[in-house]
């Protein structure tokens, strides 16, 4: 016959789930490792180049479209300093 | 120069034309102020940057300067301020066939800072807007973690700003005193930048957006039946409560050559019922070790308001009467649909640096866009029956020359 878990065990349970997640996460190694990060690095791979540049065309589609928000942030590169 | 109004309808001008982007500093605090290195917790360079800019289409003028530099104070802080003009002169397909002629001008200045802890980036900025009938200050704030070997960033971020619109009384510009409301606005956002292989990069970005208050332009009509062959106007009527979610995909990709291929999928949906989805595509293609060539294509649609119409049947009650009773005819929340083409060159100068000038670009970036508004009628056409308009569409080019230097 199943029997339902208390509230208690079930959230003892989640946590613990939770915690092995993460714990599992400090482990995980970098796929791409420092020494072939040389294209990341290149200024043109880039989301934004120039941010001064890209706040203006911004205002531009805020003023003219009814959509806002999501534009994404600016920076590039793999930041490998 | 201002004109009189026509028909009695309110003063000078569609501001809305420059209003929710142009004249709302929370975007530029959080574009200033969100661009961190993707992938890994740096500071931002040291650079200066002096644009000029200039927006043509549709009767509406838009030019000036930005000048933005940005500074680093030790290891762990980097400041910035950002000065912005805008010289407006706007006869739109709103202002020639509802109201009158005007000029406008309007000066914004941010500043702001980031500051690293370890792997973990937080910024701040302030803005303040200024304009005759609109003044608008906000307020952004963010963090960013970088962790998985520096692979993987994940970004929050919030902003308020509080809007007081005003509204000029007559072709002299005087603003009427008695006449004075506040809109306040935040924005939510939730980033994930993510290294996917060693010529990959995806940035994921949400964003929640609301506001409330008075969200009408307080210059702009609504068109109604009359009842007798012809049409009337009326003041717009908004909800004064807005929220929006946006969803947007951008992708970099490098090719085996030096150049990088880029796009961005973004999706939109808000509480007056506009959908929206916007796809853009572009190659960027360095020449020799000086040149950057770039070309783009950018494609927009979206839905109409629930409360949007091109024509209405009748004269609607205030709001005090009828509060659901909202009205509007402004085209941005229409539907339509709009290609855009971006041109860019960039050429590096001082490459090996010159005095305090470790290296330098001069830019220019010019784009073309089309928009095509499906509900939403030319009234220059004369003698035609209340609906029965051709539909309205324009062009405009956006051009912004720069020039930047790090230090």
């Amino acid at each position: 016959m199943r029997r339902k878990l208390r509230p208690s065990l079930r959230s003892a349970l989640l946590f613990s789930l939770v915690a092995g997640t993460l714990a599992g996460c400090s482990g995980i190694e970098p796929w791409v490792k420092p020494y072939e990060r040389a294209n990341l690095a290149d200024p043109i791979m880039s989301f934004s180049r120039d941010p001064v540049a890209d706040s203006y065309v911004n205002h531009v589609y805020e003023a003219r479209e009814g959509a806002r928000g999501a534009e994404g942030g600016g920076g590039g590169g793999c930041g490998c300093n | 120069m201002r004109v009189a109004p026509k028909e009695g309808v309110a003063v000078a001008a569609a501001a809305t034309d420059t209003r929710n982007g142009f004249r709302w500093g929370l975007l530029v605090a959080g574009v200033l102020g969100f661009c961190l290195p993707l992938t890994a917790a740096v500071l931002p360079e040291d650079r200066a940057d002096a644009l000029y800019h200039a927006y043509s289409g549709g009767g509406l003028d838009v030019s000036g300067p930005s000048l933005l530099a940005r500074k680093q104070l030790g290891k762990y802080t980097s400041l910035f301020g950002n000065y912005y003009v805008d010289s407006i002169s706007s006869a739109s397909i709103d202002v020639v066939t509802t109201a009158s002629p005007y000029t406008e001008y309007r000066e914004e200045k941010t500043v702001g800072g980031d500051f690293l802890y370890e792997k973990t980036l937080f910024n701040l900025s302030m803005t303040n807007s200024e304009e005759s009938d609109f003044n608008a200050n906000s307020a952004a704030f963010g963090i960013s973690h970088s962790m998985f070997g520096d692979l993987t960033t994940i970004s929050l971020g919030y902003g308020q700003g509080w809007d007081t619109i005003r509204k000029r009384a007559d072709k002299a510009g005087n603003i009427d005193p008695n006449f004075k409301k506040k809109a306040d606005r935040q924005r939510f956002r939730l980033g994930l930048s993510q290294v996917l292989s060693k010529n990959s990069l995806i940035d994921l970005n949400y964003e929640l957006v609301t506001d409330e208050g008075y969200l009408n332009n307080p210059y702009r009509s609504v068109r109604y039946l009359d009842g007798n062959g012809a049409y009337q106007l009326q003041a717009e009527q908004y909800p004064n409560t807005r929220t929006s979610h946006a969803l947007g995909l951008k992708a970099l990709y490098y090719l085996p050559y030096r150049a990088v291929v880029h796009g961005e999928v973004r999706g939109f949906i808000d509480t007056w019922g506009i959908d929206a989805l916007i796809g853009e595509i572009g190659y960027i293609h360095p020449l020799g070790k000086a040149w950057i060539l770039e070309a783009s294509y950018r494609y927009y649609t979206q839905s109409r308001a629930n409360f949007y119409s091109d024509l209405f049947t009748g004269k609607a009650p205030s709001l005090d009467d009828c509060p659901y009773c909202y009205r509007a005819r402004d085209k941005e929340l229409s539907t339509y649909y709009s290609h855009g083409i971006g041109l860019g060159a960039s050429y590096h100068f001082a490459r090996q640096g010159w005095g305090f000038i470790d290296k330098g670009s001069l830019n220019v970036k010019y784009n073309y866009m089309q928009f095509n508004y499906q509900d939403f009628s030319d009234l220059r056409a004369k003698g035609l029956t209340p609906g029965s308009e051709p539909l309205y569409s324009f062009s405009a080019y956006v051009l912004r020359l720069f020039v930047s230097i790090w230090y």
